[in-house]
């Protein structure tokens, strides 16, 4: 804050502080108590409101217990998520090690803006795209029997197999940048020492630069799996018949339901046993929280 | 135990920068090798070639008379000490030891055992489950090397390994390093732009500049009998003084310059009617009173006095108006001459020489 006023003088210094905290209050944490209040009342007519009948319950939370169809998307969309955060992974380690480790610094800037620019377009237009390149007679079929690889389209659109290209496809990159900046850091000559010893490259990604890129690799994973299991515009715009997100009940509730005290009692219900799962993985895998905010 | 390694005319280019120029030495099994040159010389690039990180342009590097061309550095009988040491620090100093061991498949049994071994060797006791961040620098220093031994080279490569440690300790470790040397018999490649580490622990040193290897000798004879002006002013201090070869005889020769008539002996690649320039060590130079007339001498006057413990450096200007040193020993009951003194500076011809002034450069091709 000190460095701020110096920096910035004391009354850009106080604007600055005061967006950061409106923007903290007013646009998150105010709504954010508000519907964790919603989520123990009931959804009343308004005539009862104030009445005998309003009062705070868990009942709102008994609701998902009580649903097994619920439960299963619940679970669905975990694995989900999870299979989406593991795709992210295998597909982005070799990549982040050669952007790091390969290839040459100047290269890698014209690299990374490739990837970026795909960003400047909303989410909502690149599900939308994936729709397109996915569809029955769509880009990726044509070119797959093109050269011969199937004869007939492939129904990618069933399942949840749409949802999960598309949710890779969205948050690749957010595991990308973790992973990316952690090999970056590790001093080169540490992978030579390793391959100098006689190390095969394997080992030497077994042994030196996973455990150093671990801190990465997890945040990266944190980052994606609560994208993903949080994310609504993906699962819904390459939806197939049989695929549904625990994030499409919560709209449900409160969208056509109108019950937004469900509805919000079924997002906190998300949001902790989210929290609660990642936090077992860390357990298993020997990841700590402070190893990932550094 | 140990193999030689023959660097058969090596050339290093990067782009059209030709870092290494047609190196050509042989190092003899369990030799204590070391090549001594300012940084950005090309040294760095020599041990990636040794080590296999790097292919030369052109040559070959042979080790144990086995050419190495296409041998990736994980099949290669050397072992590299890095600069910044490179030691892994998620890894307690044992497995940091071991990491060699572990990849060749070696059971966590002899492993521990090989370490405890190691640690000794380098007079590193109780350390083994210690984390590398608890260690000082001499410490890592040390469990470097035994990570290097660890896998039985037959070529130990260290990149300037004590440069990063304070003046006692790496004058410690100077000794500790050539014992280790002795001990094992492994063939040390040592790098260094500390001249007096490559004179105090090699067996021979290789003098290089600008990608060119100067001279290979032993550290007597790189001292004494430097073949250029380059290697004569990175290997110890000189005064210098520009001249001319006017008559030679025996090795000896006759140096006319501007202050005066000179005799020295005659470096390599000068000949009469060449110009050239005089080299003499300070501690083969000594003051005289100024009518004492002899061969070899300036006419100085002492500007100043720098008393340095053991011995004695007197600054002299002479008429000229350039400062020569004279390096005396320091003894009580024969002060130096006080500032001022006018006197004559004098050196005996068999130890100053004629040099050409410059190195052997790069740019060859
Ligand atoms: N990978 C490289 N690409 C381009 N130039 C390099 C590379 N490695 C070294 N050089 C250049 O080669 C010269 C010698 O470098 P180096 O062997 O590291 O010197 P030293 O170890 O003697 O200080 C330097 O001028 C350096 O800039
Ligand atoms: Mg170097």
């Amino acid at each position: 804050m000190q460095e701020l006023i110096r920096r910035y003088g004391i009354s850009l210094s106080v604007i600055m502080a005061a967006m950061t905290a409106f923007w903290l209050l007013a646009l998150v944490v105010i709504p954010n108590l508000v519907l964790f209040k919603f989520s123990f009342r009931l959804y009343l007519p308004v005539d009862q409101l104030g009445g005998p009948n309003d009062v705070y319950t868990l009942k709102n939370y008994f609701t998902f217990f009580n649903s097994p169809i619920h439960i299963n998307v619940f679970f669905l969309t975990i694995l989900y998520s999870s299979m989406v955060t593991i795709i992210c992974l295998i597909i982005t380690y070799p990549l982040a090690y050669i952007l790091a480790k390969v290839l040459k610094p100047t290269d890698t800037a014209t690299f990374f803006l490739v990837l970026l620019i795909p960003l400047w377009v909303s989410e909502i237009l690149r599900s939308f795209a994936w729709f397109i390149i996915l569809s029955m007679q769509g880009p990726l079929n044509a070119i797959l029997t093109g050269i011969g690889l199937i004869d007939k389209p492939i129904r990618w659109i069933s399942g949840f197999q749409s949802v999960v290209i598309g949710l890779v496809y969205a948050y690749i990159l957010f595991m990308l940048f973790p992973i990316y900046n952690a090999i970056q850091a590790l001093d080169t000559n540490q992978i030579e020492a390793s391959q100098d010893l006689g190390a095969s490259t394997w080992r030497t990604h077994w042994r030196v630069i996973i455990p150093h890129a671990k801190p990465g690799i997890a945040s990266g994973c944190v980052m994606v799996f609560m994208l993903c299991a949080g994310s609504v515009v993906v699962p819904t715009t390459l939806a197939s018949t049989n695929s549904r997100w625990f994030t499409e009940i919560i709209q449900q509730w409160m969208f056509e339901g109108l019950d937004w005290n469900v509805g919000s009692a079924y997002a906190f219900l998300l949001l902790a046993l989210c929290i609660l799962f990642v936090s077992l993985v860390m357990r298993v895998l020997n990841v700590r929280l402070v190893d990932i905010a550094k | 135990m140990s193999e030689d390694v023959h660097l058969s005319q090596i050339c290093m280019d990067f782009g059209s920068f030709r870092a290494v120029n047609n190196v050509e030495v042989t190092i003899k099994p369990g030799e204590f090798f070391s090549f001594l040159g300012p940084s950005g010389c090309g040294k760095t690039t020599i041990l990636r070639l040794i080590s296999g990180f790097m292919e030369p342009t052109q040559g070959a590097v042979k080790i144990g008379g086995k050419d190495m061309k296409g041998i990736r550095p994980n099949a290669r009988p050397t072992a590299l000490i890095f600069q910044n040491l490179a030691l892994f620090p998620l890894m307690p100093v044992w497995e940091n030891i071991t990491f060699g061991l572990e990849v060749r498949g070696v059971s966590k049994e002899i492993r521990r055992a090989k370490a405890e071994e190691l640690l000794q060797l380098v007079d590193l006791h109780d350390s083994a489950d210690k984390r590398i961040s608890q260690l000082s620098g001499g410490q890592k220093q040390r469990v470097a090397i035994a990570r290097a031994l660890a896998v039985e080279p037959k070529v130990m490569l260290l990149d300037e390994p004590l440069s990063a440690l304070d003046l006692k300790l790496r004058q410690h470790m100077r000794a500790e390093l050539r014992a280790i040397q002795k001990r094992t018999g492994v063939t040390f490649i040592y790098i260094t732009h500390d001249q007096g580490e490559a004179l105090a622990m090699s067996d021979r040193v290789g003098v290089m500049s600008q990608g060119v290897l100067q001279q290979v000798a032993t550290p007597q004879e790189i001292y004494n009998n430097p073949v250029n002006g380059f290697v004569a002013s990175f290997v110890g201090e000189n005064n210098v003084i520009a001249g001319k070869v006017t008559f030679v005889s025996g090795g000896m020769a006759q140096f006319e310059t501007a202050k005066g008539s000179f005799q020295a002996k005659l470096g390599a690649s000068v000949a009469t009617g060449d110009s050239a320039k005089l080299f003499v060590r300070p501690e083969f130079c000594s003051l005289r009173s100024a009518n004492e007339a002899k061969v070899n001498s300036i006419p100085v006057e002492v500007t100043e006095i720098a008393f340095e413990g053991n011995f004695v450096n007197v600054f002299v200007r002479d008429q000229a108006g350039d400062t020569h040193m004279v390096q005396v020993q320091n003894d009580p009951s024969v002060p130096p001459p006080a500032p001022h003194t006018t006197c004559q500076m004098v050196f005996n011809p068999e130890s100053c020489m004629i040099l050409s002034e410059a190195a052997t450069s790069r740019h060859g091709h």
